[in-house]
């Protein structure tokens, strides 16, 4: 757009005559008038007839004029430069650096994938529902489970939707532990809420679910339970006798994992879970300021039509040829309506095409490196940080690649030391206690570089 | 064509981590995963090559004429991605300080005043990841208000016959009763029935507008006062934004709630079915209900976020929304400034009347006179005398390389097909259009047998849906 053009623009749109806008509109001003003759029409008002005079914006708007998209380019990118990036970071809590290969990068920027809608017209969108059955056998794979949707928003509305499923007539009260991020059980409370779902949160000791506390609260009457596995406080919870206790109830058993942990540790169905759900953001998606992130949800077979959201399936064409749409509509909100399972349009289609690419690239072999990695580095970093006064790990549990430690010093006052050295240091926990996270990105020279400012610092 | 699965083979992968420079840790059994992990075997070569060939089967709006009623494939700018891309802003962890994050904040802060100005809203939140969740979230406010009044009979949610199907299912996730008002045969609400509908039950009213026919609701100020005089609230369904930036706007039609879909109006990418971005706007007497955290800028300049809110509805996702969507719709809005939205709109309703007009004669275009940014052809007849469908003809389309209108919506049209052709599309690309519409209709009326046999030159033919349905294949199984 050349500025020239927009000089003219910016006088003509307060005439209400018609102007010319580059790429944003490619008819020129000579071409919408041939138009509007063609049609009977002598001037873009009589475009709006219908619109009553007492709705009329009779005035401009009072947002900036247009500019030309090198303007555009340099207003944002000195926004962008507003942000500090930290080189190292050592926080995670529901948003985790790892590493991305290129090619995950270079695949999910191809136009087609970007610029295409949900792919209704199976017969010109192959691509990416083939993309999506890829997706969702991967997750089915990671989990256990025998089904998987398309993606919904984050974890958190996943952890939601699984809850909503869960639900029966008789059965309308669902118990989170409270060693689940609290992001997720606030978004839990705000989606059962309004359907009058009744939220429990069963007790946590030694940084972990309290296992006594939660059969008391399990009965006849609960939907579910809600674990994370490793959970907030990046402990491993004894999720397997948790299921048993969940099953002897009839409950149904929700567990929320960390899909890169899923490399390595055992898979929801392998603890008895009836719905797997998560955070897909370690999965080659950057923290992004927190989105979009990608919800991955898979269930049993016997669940499969209360699963939300898009599902895509293998089928053949008229020709016998192997042939993939989307499937189960029927659960949806276009046939449905105020009956369908959930309200969920929109997904996080290219946020699952790069979770599956993510997997193509690593592998089995890639992914599980990635998880013994980070847990490596996290245990490393512990043991470390343990070696220095007043930093004491407080949960004594197994974890994985988060762990919580006491400070000796103010906990906002380390975390500003830290920043100011480049380095973006564990999540602070109410009372100075700080959620410390590593992963494959982190060397051990990093680690270093913390532990000897934090040696400094505590004395 | 071969999955992913079903290429490479055991041991081939592309190494892309070092070796540990920390000592391994030995998992304790009763943590370790017993399960194999079955995950595809290939080089980065087979997987480039396989997702350019799925590339290949996959049709952006890069490739073409797009025109799906109320779905707004508008042209994606460039930019916009590559605004998202930067550094600044794809690499900042959300749980960051504020003081390290002022940029991203001043996105949403400046996005939320120019969308606030655009709808005529007081106040909005990006929370909302989808336009389906933003109805979510606004309907949520609708009965936090309520709540809060001590209202309690409020029960039921007003949709008319034409809404989206997201609309009663996300008053059903709210906890409402959907009542379904009919429209005119001249395709507006039925005011009269509308006025018989409400009552001390009336939580809100939900609309789109202009609607899902494509026409402007002449008489909006009595429709939300009547809703308003019954004690309910107006919900604005942004999908059809496009036909009235700078025109009208949904605070001065009477609505008191909005959610737009950025994905949208706003130009940024569909992703091949997501992620969108559904900010709920809303007038001051709804503000202190939305979602927590909320974006304030403080006296000095700086931006922080408020989780102080002991009246919000609480938090529909995990942090902020999709923000990288919100970098995208900002960066057009800077773009297009005051004058080009404006424009564009203008332009959205030029291109659908211009489309509509060369079609009337040829196809059945129930509401002919005028049309905003969409317009909707119905098959009825075609159906009727010559057993073509609107399914039959979106097909045929698939052959000239364009992507169908949307199909079978508006429900309360018969062999419906929505055209939304927006204002990127030039007019020989309008033309071409036209006469492709003119062919195929020559085609199916002649040869009616032909048109269930379309497409013919696409890389699969119809599928069989009723047998994916019916017999679900939903995942690739290894070793079967």
């Amino acid at each position: 757009m050349k500025i020239k053009d927009f000089h003219i623009a910016s006088l003509q749109a307060l005439k209400g005559v018609l102007i010319n806008m580059g790429n944003y509109v490619p008819n020129t001003l000579e071409e919408q008038e041939a138009m509007l003759g063609l049609i009977g029409m002598k001037s873009s008002e009589d475009l709006f007839v219908q619109v009553p005079k007492g709705v009329r914006l009779n005035r401009e708007f009072d947002i900036p004029s247009s500019k030309s998209e090198m303007e555009v380019s340099r207003i944002m990118t000195s926004m962008a430069e507003k942000n500090k990036i930290f080189k190292t970071i050592f926080r995670g809590a529901g948003a985790y650096r790892h590493y991305i290969p290129s090619i995950v990068k270079q695949i999910t920027s191809k136009e087609e994938f970007i610029t295409s809608y949900t792919p209704y017209q199976a017969e010109i969108s192959q691509g990416v529902l083939q993309s999506i059955f890829e997706y969702q056998t991967m997750i089915c794979e990671l989990t256990g489970m025998d089904v998987s949707n398309a993606s919904v928003y984050d974890g958190a509305t996943a952890a939601a939707e699984a809850i909503i499923m869960s639900v029966e007539r008789k059965r309308n009260k669902a118990i989170i532990s409270e060693t689940v991020d609290s992001q997720i059980l606030e978004t839990i409370k705000t989606y059962c809420k309004s359907l009058d779902i009744e939220v429990v949160v069963a007790g946590a000791s030694n940084g972990v679910t309290d296992l006594a506390n939660l059969e008391k609260l399990l009965d006849e009457e609960t939907a579910c339970l809600l674990l994370q596995q490793p959970n907030f406080y990046g402990q491993l919870e004894d999720a397997e006798k948790i299921g048993r206790l969940v099953a002897e109830k009839g409950a149904k058993y929700i567990i929320s994992s960390n899909p890169i942990s899923l490399g390595i540790l055992k898979t929801p169905a392998e603890y008895g879970a009836d719905i797997a759900v998560g955070e897909g953001q370690p999965f080659g998606i950057p923290l992004s300021f927190g989105g979009p992130y990608l919800g991955f949800m898979a269930t049993k077979e016997k669940l499969m039509r209360k699963l939300p959201g898009r599902i895509v399936g293998e089928t053949t064409d008229n020709q016998g040829r192997r042939a993939f749409v989307l499937t189960l509509q029927a659960r949806e909100q276009h046939i449905r309506r105020e009956k369908a399972s959930s309200n969920i349009c929109s997904n996080q289609a290219l946020c699952a095409m790069t979770a599956a690419v993510y997997l193509d690239a690593m592998g089995e072999r890639g992914l599980k490196q990635a998880a013994e990695l980070s847990m490596a580095k996290a245990h490393y970093l512990a043991r470390l940080l343990c070696e220095i006064d007043g930093f004491n790990i407080i949960y004594k549990g197994e974890f994985f690649n988060e762990f919580v430690t006491s400070s000796p010093i103010n906990v906002d006052k380390l975390m500003k030391i830290l920043e100011d050295r480049g380095i973006l240091g564990g999540y602070p926990l109410a009372n100075d206690k700080i959620l410390w996270c590593a992963t494959e990105v982190n060397t051990k020279e990093e680690i270093h570089k913390l532990i000897d400012i934090l040696k400094e610092v505590a004395v | 064509m071969k999955l992913i699965f079903e290429k490479g083979s055991t041991g081939r992968g592309c190494d892309l981590l070092p070796p540990s420079d920390v000592p391994v840790i030995n998992l304790e059994d009763k943590f370790k995963r017993q399960s194999k992990l079955n995950l595809p075997n290939v080089s980065e070569t087979e997987l480039s090559r396989h997702y350019t060939e799925l590339m290949k089967k996959t049709f952006g709006v890069n490739d073409g004429f797009y025109p799906l009623g109320s779905c707004t494939m508008k042209y994606n700018p460039k930019i916009n991605d590559d605004m998202a891309k930067l550094p600044g802003f794809t690499d900042i962890h959300p749980l960051q300080s504020e003081e390290t994050t002022q940029g991203a904040l001043e996105v949403m802060a400046l996005a939320e005043e120019y969308l606030c100005e655009i709808t005529g809203m007081d106040n909005m939140s990006f929370q909302p990841a989808a336009g389906a969740h933003g109805e979510f979230t606004g309907l949520q406010l609708i009965k936090a208000y309520h709540e809060k009044r001590g209202d309690s009979k409020r029960d039921k949610i007003i949709v008319p016959d034409s809404a989206h199907g997201t609309n009663p299912a996300s008053a059903a996730m709210v906890g409402y009763k959907v009542i379904n008002v009919p429209s005119t045969n001249e395709g507006y609400v039925d005011v009269d029935a509308l006025r018989d509908a409400v009552g001390e039950d009336t939580a809100g009213f939900m609309l789109t507008n202009p609607n899902t026919l494509g026409l402007f609701e002449a008489n909006i100020l009595e429709i939300t006062n009547i809703i308003h005089q019954a004690g309910g609230l107006n919900y604005y369904d942004g999908a059809n934004l496009n036909a009235i930036m700078g025109i009208a706007r949904p605070g001065d039609m009477g609505f008191d709630v909005v959610h737009l879909n950025l994905h949208k109006t706003f130009s940024t990418p569909h992703g091949g079915g997501g992620p969108g971005s559904g900010p709920v706007g809303c007038k001051l007497l709804l503000s202190d209900y939305l979602p927590s955290p909320r974006v304030i800028k403080g006296a000095e300049g700086s931006y922080h976020l408020s989780y102080d809110n002991p009246d919000s509805i609480g938090r529909v996702k995990a942090f902020y929304g999709n923000f990288l969507v919100v970098v995208r719709a900002l960066t057009y809005i800077l773009s297009l400034g005051k004058e080009g939205l404006k424009h564009a709109s203008i332009n959205a309703v030029l291109n659908a009347n211009y489309m509509m007009h060369q079609l009337k004669d040829t196809y059945h275009i129930p509401f002919s006179d005028h049309c905003m940014h969409e317009f909707i052809i119905s098959l009825e007849d075609l159906k009727k005398e010559k057993g073509v469908s609107a399914l039959d003809v979106a097909k045929a389309m698939l052959d000239y390389g364009m992507h169908p209108p949307t199909m079978y919506f508006p429900l309360n049209v018969p062999e419906a097909l929505m055209v939304e052709p927006t204002e990127t599309e030039s007019k020989e690309t309008l033309d071409e259009a036209v006469r492709v519409y003119k062919k195929i209709y020559e085609e199916v009326t002649s040869n009616p047998e032909l048109a269930h046999g379309y497409p013919r030159n696409t890389v699969i033919g119809r599928p069989d849906e009723v047998g994916a349905a019916r017999n679900p294949v939903l995942r690739y199984v290894y070793n079967k």
